[in-house]
């Protein structure tokens, strides 16, 4: 990364017109009043929503999210009894099998999506909202790692795996007596506050806030 | 000014594709930055068709040995038998589970086949120049890129079976070559929806006549046209 201005690198910034992801129609930005929405009038693509959540919803789903991640990955997520012999397994335990059954690809793949991504994206947030949030201050980098925020997010697959693990039951319940653990109701829980934390990011609302002070206000 | 262009590109601005600020390149920077964000900005998706083609095409190939492999074999008191994910689908109707088995046909049959369809179509489409449609076309593109993860599911299912069960003599489960082969058609597909440039279908479109770029309608007015 260079410096920020005057080197030529980087382009310079236009705040009073925006253009549609979708189909790069052209026109003056949108003035919007909270938990309104901008569509696209060529396409109809959303380009901007402003939620009326502010960051402090933000960031407490994001602790609660974290928590639950805690408990999900700590505590196993189905007790089973068959003929007497009790067996508990977690995401976690899954994932080793598969490593250790010679299936490397999908445990990596397992381990990338339901536990490094989610917990990446988390902590991601923390680092560009707390500081900003807290002492009004940008945290060094902070618009790469909220880049990767963004970048992220198709790529933590809390809520399928939760339907996954919905299936699995169904699955397993006429081969064994099932007791739900501590983590299939943090992973319930989980999918929830991360579901909601999505809806309540402003992320047009952290770009602004994160933009450098030589430039112009927008709206 | 650019008061008549229709398009950030015909107005030599580039969008982020990240943080969605319009920029302006300066005259001759090899690789211009987002002021804001940092991003490299592109006025298309580099080689948007090209990646598309070999992701798609890969998908499909790797979609044969996903459906023909066995994604798990599960093992009950010495007889192991190997299930297909279409054998796993049957196993829910037959235990009466049909909402589950529509949900899991669905999910990891229905969807990855109609993505690797829809994005053929959308591919052709493009490269052929085609004016059908364009707005029922993006719509589209939008779908298969947010239902992709979906397929997930049977992934995930194997790896609780995994954790579970693994009662020695009693029972075992253990995942299967397919299951390889489907969470690369998953993944890949993903990564060929993303490689997608939708406005490369917008891009065929000649603007219309008495279409202007600074609308005049009042905040808030955005609505759907078409």
């Amino acid at each position: 990364m260079t410096a920020r201005s005057g080197t030529g690198e980087y382009a310079v910034a236009e705040h009073t017109l925006v253009a549609c992801h979708d189909c790069d129609l052209l026109f003056r930005k949108p003035r919007l009043q909270p938990g309104q929405k901008a569509r696209c009038p060529r396409c109809g693509a959303v380009l901007f929503q402003r939620k009326r959540s502010g960051m402090d919803q933000s960031l407490a789903l994001a602790l609660t999210s974290l928590v639950l991640f805690m408990l999900a990955n700590a505590y196993p997520l189905l007790r089973m009894n068959i003929a007497g012999r009790v067996q508990e397994g977690s995401l976690l335990t899954g994932i080793e099998e598969l490593y250790s059954q010679g299936y490397w690809e999908i445990s990596a793949l397992v381990f990338v999506v339901t536990f490094l991504a989610p917990l990446a994206k988390m902590l991601c947030l923390f680092y560009v909202l707390l500081p900003l949030r807290l002492l009004g201050l940008r945290a060094p980098k902070a618009e790469l790692v909220f880049r990767w925020t963004e970048q992220l997010s198709p790529w933590a697959m809390t809520e399928v795996f939760m339907l996954g693990i919905l299936v699995a039951v169904v699955k397993l319940a006429d081969l064994a007596a099932l007791t739900p653990g501590i983590a299939l109701y943090s992973f319930a829980g989980l999918m929830v506050s991360m579901a909601a934390g999505d809806a309540m990011l402003d992320d047009h609302e952290v770009w602004e806030r994160l933009r450098s002070p030589r430039e112009a206000t927008g709206d | 000014m650019t008061k008549h262009a229709t398009t950030a590109a015909e107005a030599g601005y580039l969008l982020c594709h990240c943080c969605h600020l319009l920029g302006r390149p300066e005259p001759g920077s090899v690789r211009p930055r987002c002021p804001r964000c940092g991003a490299v900005l592109h006025r298309r998706k580099p080689d948007s068709l090209a990646r598309t083609w070999a992701l798609t095409l890969t998908a499909y190939i790797l979609y044969i040995p996903a459906n023909l492999l066995p994604i798990m074999t599960v093992t009950m008191s010495g007889r192991g038998e190997p299930d297909t994910i279409l054998s796993g689908v049957k196993e829910l109707i037959v235990g009466g589970m049909w909402p589950l088995a529509l949900l899991v046909f669905f999910a990891s049959i229905t969807v990855p086949v109609l993505k690797l369809l829809v994005l053929t179509f959308l591919l052709l489409s493009v490269q052929f120049g085609s004016r059908w449609r364009p707005w029922e076309r993006t719509v589209l593109y939008r779908l298969t890129e947010s239902v992709g993860r979906w397929s997930m599911i049977d992934i995930f299912v194997i790896t609780i079976l995994v954790a579970v069960v693994e009662l020695g003599a009693l029972a075992t489960i253990e995942a299967g070559p397919g299951a390889v082969a489907f969470g690369g058609v998953v993944v890949v597909t993903m990564f060929a929806a993303m490689s997608f440039d939708p406005r490369l279908i917008w891009d065929r479109m000649a603007p219309k006549d008495g279409e202007v770029s600074s609308h005049s309608r009042p905040e808030g007015a955005y609505r759907m046209q078409r």
